[in-house]
């Protein structure tokens, strides 16, 4: 029941808030915060009392399933384990966040601006919920409508033409999932005699191997285009530069991974032989999309467009994770999930409150700014760090996992993705360089973190430490989700390995 | 339990203290907290010494399991043995020194908070480096120190000088730990673990080939850390750095790291004999390439950076033969002379108001006569000349040396001579002579100095210390030869390099110059480092970076790719609306190019599939 609150609460609230904002600007805005916290504080406690249910196939902490549309097999079935809980806090977290990160840049249409911005967050959350294919698609399509908005509307000078780009390649490719969802839901049929979209019986359809190819490349294409992978990243550049801060957020931080999680959650567990068939080639783009990004976001000019090509790279790890498929290199892209949503996040807010004072992005235009502004400057600096990888800090132990794993599997791969780390350090230190070291040439003068911005950071920092320093919670938390999964995979009959 | 914890976690107090409030506290609680966290640190280190009653095994902390997954499991242990109890002495009691001399120097800079802070957090990662217990944690602490290098190395980020050096430091070291990570993939492949009793128990018996590969991959991130050839290219440019930043930092703890490093794996070295090989040679190499760049330079700082270099290949040497205890033992003598000629250089810079070219200085003794007194211990210290500590350690790894392959001892005696020479001639040209500069020579605060005449106590007598005896239990070193003529060879090579340096810097002041020009071909190659940055330059960075943005963004992701998105003459500012843009075709362009790149994939597995 509580699983359904979790989607129904952002609606409810994103609703409510559009007329609110007639109350003042305010109102929308605690509205929201209330929603997103109060969703934070359901999925504790439904984590807490959960456990794993004994009787439920997989490692579900709590599960809901309702009939809906009988005759075409079709419930509303959610459930949630460790890795759907960890996705869902960062999705309340990092929520949480752009409201308070939309503060002071958000003053026009702010009711409007908040529904969307809590339709999106429920899309994203039945996305990580959904165990009913009809339902996933369902969310899946939720999400996308309401960031075109949140684009277009409040975005900056190219916000139409990225919106469109943003809307159309997901569209389209949202298409095909269709498609493949449909096809994997008549072969069912077919094989069995039983017209099902439940996730749980899905598994182990019997498919013959080109059929299987084809549809596993329809959920491919959908979550590839999301995560995203080279040659289908260039809609990303634009549409996180383009976006206000709180749709880069979010889109770094959460939509993203709505691809991470469906390659982990039904591309292979749907799929195990042809994804296994397709791994050395999914492996490849991983390689490119980690080494791409890094040399794109050195070549940067637009600080915003930097930060959204680390993002090519950094999920190029969540990839070769998931084709990996091993317990280091599926942790690990966990790990850099959570870790990338956080680091990034929090990167996007400090270029966004920049952006606000200097009223540029481009890299010229600043310079120095850490005698101008140390604080910000060093948090700016200890997010690029904990983006370049540093030990010590979260997305660090994700990307050494991810690497180990798949230096069991895929050596060479490993190696060439290895020197991704060493190409991180380029971008990294250039935004630190070109922004906030060296002379103040512009004679810029504005005012350092405010208290509310300071807190954010504080949060963010406290949590990327956490993740770095003792991942154990989190490890063991999505540790029997991670065993279910591969165990569903062997059990399906065809093991990836 | 001995709390090993406390040793790092003082720093990391003084660290959050200074770098959250330092902005508003006084000087001096800044400095109390600064030098007082160092202070309580060392005294930890000493009582942690003293409380260990079993040296035979280490000493293990295991505290929580950082990471496991599946069968892998990484914990936060610490642990402490004989050779890190070298380490932890030399760190945090040349680190105190270092914090002392700083509170004098930076006395009168800005951010004289952020100093101190960086400091701290730089004794922390040092600290924890040296008492990890396994090698991810250990990695955590060497990119830690590497960050805060950066930091310091930048800390007067307002100069473009120094930003260009603080990256080209923290790059360098990157490509370094590129090397470390592949060594520690393939321990986990291997071995199943990164801690160090496990892996080193299981060391018989694995391939050699295996092994060597480890022990070469972790050689190049130690090349990294402790600038040997051919990624040395960043230590002289991180001159850029506050003085006493290259005392601690990149003279005396950080750059060792790389030594420490290889000494903590000596196991796996012995198991494979043409890795430890390639540690001698790379090191012997080093030591004699970086000397001869260091006979000609003219900024004292950057002398001091190539004798560092080249002493740090010294150690490799001694490690490449077999003589482990004998590498720490030179790392810890070094660690005295280094620091103080670093020091001492400092505060001649201090007396000549930031003057670094030894062309503009000159009859500085008696002006400065403590830093004086002070460098010359250092000089005859690093010279090798008994009984001064450089002498006792470059005597035990140059016999060791001649044990192993007598060409390899004739290198490193020509390198000591060399050394001896340029040393004193930075050292003559600075004291002697007269006064050639234009500012008003002072010499140091008290603050400053009282760390440089413990130093040099130190850097006299340091040989004393039973360094080698204390390691032998680790290494298990055999006996090496003692060969007297060997010992007086070297002797000889020391102080022939000191008398050339007098002939032509005091006696016959000119003839140096003569043998320039009549050299003009070689001394200019030599001058400019051998060109090496420029070939750097050349065939690395230019290449990245015009490349990524001349080709990768404005061709293949702009051009390519994206143009094929948007379709040849559709521009951005035609797009209107959603309505007209499904007229307009463009929709029919980005469908067909996801469709298209679809079908390529299909097509790529397909082919794929019909390969098998």
């Amino acid at each position: 029941m509580i699983l359904a609150w979790l989607i129904v609460i952002p609606l409810a609230a994103g609703v409510l808030a559009w007329p609110a904002a007639r109350l003042g600007n305010a109102w929308p805005r605690w509205i929201s915060l209330a929603a997103l916290a109060l969703n934070a504080v359901l999925t504790i406690s439904l984590w807490a009392a959960g456990g794993a249910l004994p009787g439920v196939r997989g490692a579900w902490a709590a599960e809901l399933d309702w009939p809906w549309i009988a005759d075409l097999g079709i419930r509303f079935h959610l459930g949630m384990d460790g890795f759907s809980f960890l996705l869902l806090m960062l999705t309340f977290v990092l929520g949480i966040l752009s409201v308070l990160a939309s503060w002071r840049e958000i003053t026009s249409g702010t009711g409007f601006f908040h529904l969307n911005l809590m339709w999106i967050l429920a899309g994203i959350t039945g996305v990580f919920l959904a165990l009913d294919l009809f339902l996933f698609y369902f969310a899946w399509e939720l999400m996308i409508v309401p960031m075109y908005f949140l684009i277009s509307i409040w975005g900056h000078e190219r916000r139409v033409y990225a919106a469109l780009k943003f809307f159309i390649f997901t569209q389209v490719s949202g298409l095909l999932m269709l498609v493949a969802i449909l096809a994997l839901y008549f072969a069912h049929h077919a094989a069995t005699g039983v017209y099902t979209l439940q996730y749980t019986d899905l598994i182990g359809t019997p498919l013959d191997a080109g059929a299987a190819r084809w549809i596993m490349l329809g959920f491919f294409v959908a979550f590839a285009v999301k995560l995203p992978v080279f040659p289908l990243h260039t809609w990303l550049p634009d549409a996180h530069t383009e976006a206000p801060t709180a749709g880069s957020v979010i889109l770094a931080g959460l939509m993203l991974k709505t691809g991470g999680y469906g390659l982990l959650r039904f591309v292979v567990p749907l799929f195990p032989g042809a994804a296994r068939e397709f791994a050395p080639f999914a492996l490849l783009l991983a390689v490119i999309g980690i080494l791409y990004g890094a040399v794109l976001a050195f070549a940067q000019t637009d600080l915003k467009r930097l930060v959204a090509y680390t993002s090519v790279s950094h999920l190029g790890f969540v990839l070769m994770g998931a084709f990996a498929w091993n317990d280091l290199a599926l942790a690990g892209a966990l790990m850099t999930m959570i870790a990338h949503g956080l680091s990034t996040g929090a990167l996007f807010v400090i270029v966004g409150a920049i952006q606000q004072r200097i009223h540029t992005r481009e890299i010229e235009g600043m310079g120095g700014l850490w005698a101008v502004a140390p604080y910000m400057s060093g948090a700016a600096m200890f997010f690029t760090m904990a983006s370049l990888g540093l030990p010590g800090l979260g997305d660090f132990v994700g990307e050494f996992l991810v690497l180990a794993g798949t230096y069991r599997v895929a050596p060479w791969h490993a190696v060439l993705a290895a020197i991704g780390v060493l190409a991180s350090a380029l971008y990294g230190l250039k935004l630190i360089q070109r922004a906030f070291h060296g002379p103040n040439v512009h004679q810029l003068a504005f005012p350092d973190l405010r208290p509310r911005e300071a807190l954010m950071m504080a949060v963010m920092i406290g949590m990327l430490i956490w993740l770095g320093v003792y991942p154990q919670p989190m490890l063991r938390a999505f540790a029997p989700a991670l065993d279910a999964l591969q165990q569903l995979t062997e059990t399906a009959g065809h093991a990836v390995r | 339990m001995l709390h090993l914890w406390l040793i790092p976690a003082l720093p990391l107090a003084g660290f959050l203290i200074n770098g959250l409030a330092g902005r508003r506290l006084p000087k001096a609680l800044v400095n109390a907290v600064g030098i007082g966290s160092v202070a309580l640190s060392f005294l930890w280190v000493l009582k942690t010494v003293l409380a260990v009653e079993a040296w035979d095994a280490a000493h293990v902390e295991r505290y929580f399991t950082w990471i496991e997954s599946g069968d892998f499991r990484v914990g936060f242990d610490l642990a402490v043995d004989r050779l890190s109890t070298v380490m932890l002495l030399v760190v945090t009691g040349v680190g105190l020194l270092i914090h002392i001399y700083s509170a004098g120097y930076m006395a009168h800079e800005g951010g004289y908070y952020r100093f101190f802070a960086y400091l701290n957090l730089f004794m922390f990662f040092m600290l924890l480096l040296v008492l990890a217990a396994n090698y991810l944690l250990l990695f955590v602490g060497w990119e830690g120190v590497g960050l805060c290098s950066y930091l310091l190395i930048g800390f007067w980020f307002l100069k473009k000088s120094a930003s260009n050096a603080a990256n080209k430091a923290f790059i360098v070291n990157r490509i370094g730990d590129f090397g470390f990570l592949l060594a520690m993939f393939l321990m986990v492949v291997t071995f199943g673990s990164l801690d160090f009793g496990t892996v080193f128990g299981a060391v018989e018996g694995k391939p050699p080939g295996t092994l060597t590969l480890i022990a070469l991959l972790l050689m190049l991130g130690a090349a990294g850390k402790s600038a040997q050839v051919p990624l040395y290219v960043w230590l002289p440019d991180a001159m850029e750095g506050p003085t006493p930043v290259s005392a601690l930092i990149h003279a005396a703890t950080m750059v060792t790291a790389g030594v420490y490093m290889v000494s903590r794996s000596w196991l796996l070295y012995t198991h494979a004999p043409g890795a430890l090989e390639v540690v001698a040679c790379v090191g012997l190499f080093t030591a004699v390439f970086s000397a001869t760049i260091g006979l000609v330079q003219t900024d004292l700082k950057k002398i001091f950076a190539y004798s560092t270099v080249s002493q740090l290949g010294y150690m490799f040497l001694g490690l490449g033969v077999g003589a482990f205890s004998a590498g720490i033992f030179h790392l810890m003598t070094h660690a005295f002379f280094k620091a103080l000629l670093f020091l001492g250089a400092g505060s001649v810079i201090h007396a000549l108001a930031g003057e670094q070219d030894i062309r503009n200085m000159g009859g500085l003794r008696k002006h400065t006569p403590w830093t004086f007194l002070t460098l010359m211990c250092a000089g005859v210290a690093i010279a090798g000349i008994p009984p001064f500590s450089g002498f006792h350690s470059k005597d035990a790894i140059l016999l060791a040396a001649l044990h192993h392959a007598p060409w390899m001892y004739w290198v490193g005696v020509i390198t000591a001579a060399m050394t001896a020479f340029y040393v004193f001639r930075a050292l003559f040209l600075t004291f002697f002579g007269r006064y050639r500069g234009s500012a008003h020579p002072h010499e140091s605060p008290a603050v400053m100095l009282a760390p440089l005449a413990v130093l040099a106590g130190l850097s006299l007598a340091g040989g004393y210390f039973p360094v080698t005896h204390w390691l032998d239990p680790v290494f298990h070193t055999e006996e090496g030869s003692h060969a007297a003529w060997a010992v007086w060879t070297s002797v000889a090579a020391g102080l022939s390099g000191i008398a050339l340096a007098y002939l032509f810097y005091v006696a016959r002041p000119g003839l140096a110059d003569a043998l320039a020009s009549s050299l003009r071909g070689l001394y200019t190659l030599i001058y400019n480092k051998y060109f090496v940055d420029e070939m750097y330059d050349t065939a690395v960075v230019r290449p990245v970076v015009s490349g990524s943005r001349g080709f990768l963004w404005k061709v293949v992701d702009a051009g390519i790719i994206d143009g094929a998105v948007n379709g040849i003459g559709a521009r951005a500012r035609d797009i209107g609306g959603l309505l007209r843009l499904l007229q307009s075709g463009n929709i029919r362009n980005y469908a067909a190019w996801v469709v298209a790149g679809s079908i390529l994939m299909i097509l790529g597995i397909g082919m794929w599939g019909g390969a098998r």
